[in-house]
């Protein structure tokens, strides 16, 4: 088997230039790839597209990048609390795509299925609607919204094996499954790299095929966003 | 006059034995606290998770774990976690019962308007659209009237549409509506206690319907 087993980020990062379209998984702060973030941020490629649910914050996630001026272009569903972001949009230097989340998420699907497109009742009749196709089935309406396309697809799950075989842990599931399958590059970092054979095949989520890097992360924060307890 | 958590408490009601459930954020959030004991409801999160539970303890805390709003969350038994395409794959195939979702504007014909002030930032519609287009049973948990004073119940929305003839029902401080989608127009079903048909008549834009007796919600 070909070894798909990188030392670190800036390994598991190589070939990526300005100008390519990236998507990273997560949802919020939960189940981001930290790891390749920094690297991306030390590295200070620019131009990018950044296909993601969510923008980060101030000084984390997809934020840091925002920070550097390495994104061009943000599509996202809900872009959150983000001063650094709100500045770059009004003055213009950032592009935003808005899009209904589970709109992103299926066209991360498609093109992980291999199919060109969807058909989804989202956004019918508003905004999102012009200038795309919409179409009758059974008496309602549908939008044909194209599955996209990302040079490098960037996931966190929480075990891996050697063969890039992929575990996720709660819900930092999210986006990363359909995003692992959808890049021409798929690059996991993971929490715990195991060899071979002590993954149970049964509890894959995503099979290794369709990982071309992985390797174990180190440090993660695991910030979390919105701290809510119940009092006792 | 109900508060938000009288509005919850009524939307509450709605809520039956065996639903599964997507709430959103705001005064739908608010509801979780009202379901009955004696029923099973199961709560849907759409970052992919069916079973949520009420915040943990402190120290229990778990980053890997958090709803649609980005807050710590606690699992109950029975729960499943999923990516974030079959979350949206039980929405738009409703397997979902019912939505419980805010609003800025509805219309007599069930157009919602609840992503996008012009003028404004726009954070985003994050997953409102798939929602109001896909579910089959939404109730609109709103105020009636503005910040301004000014209704919320209109002929047409004025600000960007989220969707399209998808609100049936709607439950507001003054009281439960439902929405005529077919032929346009807000049919007053409840009164909240206190409040007079004339009362919800003139905070209401949009064409009203009330019948001579229109009875008070039952709390």
């Amino acid at each position: 088997m070909i070894n798909k087993v990188v030392n670190h980020a800036e390994e598991a990062i190589e070939g990526m230039t300005d100008g390519m379209t990236l998507m990273l998984g997560g949802f919020g702060l939960c189940g981001i790839p930290e790891n390749c973030i920094s690297e991306i941020v030390k590295k200070g490629i620019t131009g990018l597209t950044c296909i993601s649910n969510n923008a980060g914050v101030d000084d984390f996630g997809i934020g840091l990048m925002l920070h550097k001026r390495q994104v061009k272009k943000m599509i996202a569903s809900y872009v959150g609390e983000n001063a650094e972001f709100e500045r770059q949009l009004l003055s213009g230097e950032l592009e935003v795509e808005l899009i209904p989340q589970g709109t992103l998420a299926t066209r991360c699907l498609a093109a992980g299925y291999g199919m060109p497109a969807i058909f989804t009742p989202a956004g019918v009749g508003t905004e999102l609607a012009e200038g795309k196709e919409v179409r009758d089935f059974g008496g309602k309406d549908y939008l044909m919204e194209m599955a996209f396309e990302a040079d490098f697809a960037i996931v966190k799950a929480w075990k891996g094996d050697t063969a890039g075989n992929l575990i996720y842990r709660k819900t930092a599931r999210n986006f990363n499954p359909v995003m692992a399958m959808a890049g021409k590059i798929t690059i996991a970092e993971v929490e715990e790299l195991v060899e071979v054979g002590e993954l149970d095949p049964d509890q894959i989520h995503t099979p290794g095929v369709f990982v071309h890097r992985i390797f174990q992360g180190n440090s993660y924060e695991k910030r979390i966003e919105q701290r809510t307890v119940r009092s006792v | 006059m109900l508060d938000k958590n009288g509005i919850a408490k009524r939307i509450a009601k709605e809520i039956k034995d065996g639903y599964y459930v997507n709430l959103g954020i705001g005064i739908p959030t608010l509801v979780a606290n009202y379901i009955p004991d004696n029923i099973n409801v199961v709560l849907q999160s759409e970052n992919g998770l069916l079973g949520m539970g009420p915040f943990p303890f402190e120290g229990e805390e778990d980053a890997d774990l958090i709803n649609a709003g980005k807050q710590t969350i606690t699992m109950l038994p029975g729960s499943a976690v999923f990516d974030s395409a079959m979350s949206f794959g039980m929405i738009r195939a409703q397997k979902v019962d019912l939505t419980i979702l805010g609003a800025m504007e509805v219309s007599e014909y069930g157009d919602i308007a609840n992503w996008k002030i012009p003028g404004k930032l726009v954070k985003g519609m994050g997953g409102a659209m798939d929602l109001v287009a896909s579910a089959k049973n939404i109730i609109v948990a709103m105020q009636q009237v503005n910040k301004a004073g000014e209704s919320k119940l209109l002929p047409q929305c004025t600000l960007p549409l989220t969707g399209v003839k998808c609100i049936r029902k709607i439950v507001t401080e003054m009281a439960v509506f439902e929405v005529d989608v077919e032929n346009g127009g807000f049919h007053l079903v409840e009164r909240a206690p206190g409040i007079s048909v004339e009362q919800v008549r003139n905070a209401t834009a949009g064409r009203f319907i009330a019948n001579n007796d229109v009875p008070e919600m039952q709390l």
